[in-house]
């Protein structure tokens, strides 16, 4: 995230809602006021705004949280098994970034794990105006 | 309040099926022409403060937004149009005079599209640049008339400090100020890469740019803002300017509100103040003044570097050009009618001046005849909008050509032509620090860079279509032209034959 070249548009947002609704085309994704809720969100200050969304832990304080075994790492990404998910949210609560969010039906946790199932480059990447969102492998 | 006469332009359209409401219209209009209302959860379109940037369309995620030219309309006058009785209500409530920004919009004939280029058939070869040498690279500068050798048959003569250009183009002079940092930053990036140069325009050189020296021009103009021995020094060459096509004989205004720390500093003068560029350089009423301040722009390089002197195509052109060459500058750089501008007066911008076909083929003739063409180099400016013009204004007899509209458009600039607002919602002509951090020069100094190494390209296609593999030996090629749809005299201004001679 290059907060230098946010401009708070909150496209990433919409972007990340749409690919991760299921539904192919954007004006019905956010039809019917169906509560998709983006894994990003940016944050908007006097002069200087930013979008957050999962930092990737390499020790994620969700994983040690979780009750179930829910999260794990696979390959660098934070992930969540909504199958093992009881939807405690303790993982909500101990994200210090406030990336993990509910999801739609409210009883599972979700949260970003970089487009790996919506074709690999983040939606919220490719539709930055501004290129302040970039994909980087940081060793 | 009293009646306000003036219909908006334009209307926004929005598709409802389309719109999901993320309201990225709402928060990227700086003229606050889309505004939401939570209590009944919908988007409102204010016309009349719509300027047709096209932001709000660009990034509509649902392409949900077009704007279209408003159908309301005036009792048909072909005389008085809706435009002239709108600018007419608009003087009658502000007493003002009208402003405009980028070029003359008039529809006055465009010399370049009626200019056909010639290709090989047949009794001579055409090259393929992909598989042949073919070079465009120039030389801006004073050219010497004689080589001579010593007896081992080394060069003795000693050549004149030029410009060397990869290919026949350089940004045109656009101040800091008039644009923002990012969008200097992304030019003298592009310049960079390309091995061209780029043009500080009369507002000083920004501290961080000085590293670009190497290709940046440095402009002094009548407001002689920024203008000291270390900023003379950092670049490739000096330009004096004397006009500007978009308001030849007037000078230039930066309104107080936009100089800021940074423009303060740059043009060494106070926060807030107004800076203004007096329509004469005060010291110059004559080619003498003019050869004075030439040479001590020399003087103080160490004639290091060559000197440009800038004017606008104006009637006498041809004339003042020779006497431009005679005052020791190294290039004249002429600005046709259609050049643009960050603001200008309506009326100046829309009726003075003369096309640049017609001032270089005239100013390249004169010289011709005076036999003082290699004293010079030429380069154009003033609406150069594709390759194909650049190779038509080479064959004319320009060195080069500068491009500043182009480049601009290339950066995201949709000509709405109301850069004098200073709420250019694409990050260019602003010094708002949130517009300005639109233009992320990082991809505007690629997209700069594309455009140019397109060009090239087809320059190079032309060339080889032509069976030329130089640009030297196109420039002043006017046989390579031919006018359609001109009439005896323009061809005579030309030098050029009618398409079918």
């Amino acid at each position: 995230m290059n907060e230098e070249w946010c401009l708070g548009c909150h496209l990433c947002e919409y972007f990340c809602a749409f690919v991760n609704s299921g539904e192919k085309y954007m004006p019905k994704a956010f039809a019917l006021n169906r509560q998709n809720v983006p894994n990003i969100t940016v944050e908007e200050g006097d002069r200087i705004n930013f979008a957050v969304n999962c930092r990737q832990c390499d020790e994620p304080l969700c994983k040690k949280g979780c009750i179930t075994g829910a999260i794990s790492v696979k390959d660098g990404v934070v992930t969540i098994d909504t199958e093992k998910c009881v939807g405690c949210f303790t993982c909500i609560l101990s994200c210090p970034y406030g990336a993990v969010v509910p999801n739609k039906e409210g009883k599972a946790a979700k949260k970003c794990e970089l487009c790996i199932s919506n074709g690999g480059i983040p939606a919220c990447v490719t539709n930055c105006p501004n290129r302040a969102i970039v994909l980087e492998e940081v060793y | 309040m009293p009646i306000n006469y003036i219909y908006p332009e334009y209307e926004i359209i929005r598709d409802k099926n389309k719109c999901i409401k993320c309201k990225v219209c709402v928060r990227q209009c700086s003229n606050e022409a889309h505004t939401y209302d939570e209590e009944l959860d919908c988007l409102y379109e204010h016309n009349e403060r719509c300027v047709n940037c096209h932001r709000c369309v660009a990034l509509c995620p649902t392409r949900a937004l077009k704007i279209v030219k408003t159908d309301h309309t005036f009792r048909e006058n072909y005389n008085f149009t809706g435009e002239l009785i709108n600018e007419i209500y608009r003087q009658a409530e502000s007493g003002g005079v009208l402003l405009s920004s980028m070029g003359n919009p008039k529809p006055f004939p465009v010399y370049w599209d009626k200019l056909l280029i010639n290709a090989s058939q047949v009794t001579n070869p055409s090259i393929d640049p992909l598989r042949e040498p073919m070079e465009t690279k120039v030389f801006l500068g004073k050219k010497v008339s004689k080589v001579e050798f010593d007896e081992n048959g080394e060069v003795i003569t000693k050549g004149y400090p030029n410009l060397e250009l990869s290919m026949p183009i350089l940004f045109s002079a656009m101040s800091y100020g008039s644009i923002s940092k990012n969008a200097h930053e992304a030019l003298a990036r592009a310049a960079q890469e390309l091995g061209i140069y780029y043009n500080t325009g009369e507002g000083g050189l920004h501290k961080d740019f000085y590293k670009y020296g190497k290709n940046t021009i440095v402009q002094v103009a009548s407001g002689r803002f920024g203008v000291h021995k270390g900023y003379l020094e950092a670049g490739a060459a000096i330009e004096i300017k004397m006009g500007q096509g978009a308001k030849p004989g007037i000078g230039g205004h930066l309104p107080g509100e936009k100089i800021g720390e940074d423009i303060s500093a740059t043009r060494m003068i106070p926060q807030g103040t107004d800076a203004i560029s007096p329509a004469p350089h005060h010291d110059i009423y004559s080619i003498e003044d003019l050869r004075q301040l030439v040479y001590s722009l020399k003087e103080a390089t160490n004639y290091e570097k060559p000197v440009i002197v800038k004017i606008a195509a104006v009637h006498n052109v041809a004339a003042i050009a020779s006497g431009i060459a005679r005052s020791g500058a190294d290039i004249i750089a002429i600005d046709g009618f259609r050049g643009g501008t960050g603001a200008a007066p309506t009326r100046i911008r829309d009726n003075v001046g003369i096309p640049i076909e017609l001032a270089l083929a005239a100013v390249d003739q004169r010289l011709r005849e005076e036999g003082i063409r290699n004293e010079v180099s030429i380069v154009i400016a003033g609406s150069i909008r594709n390759s194909a013009d650049i190779v038509k204004a080479v064959a004319l007899g320009a060195d080069a050509v500068y491009i500043g509209t182009a480049a601009l458009l290339a950066i995201g600039c949709h000509l709405c032509r109301d850069c004098q607002s200073g709420k250019c919602n694409w990050g260019i002509a602003t010094q708002r620090e949130d517009l300005v951090k639109r233009l992320n020069p990082d991809i505007a100094y690629k997209r700069l860079v594309n455009l140019l190494t397109a060009w090239n390209h087809e320059i190079m296609e032309m060339m080889g279509g032509m069976g030329i593999n130089s640009i030297e030996a196109l420039r002043g090629n006017r046989l390579m032209l031919r006018g359609v749809g001109l009439n005896e005299k323009e061809l005579e201004i030309f030098g050029i034959k009618h398409a079918g001679e």
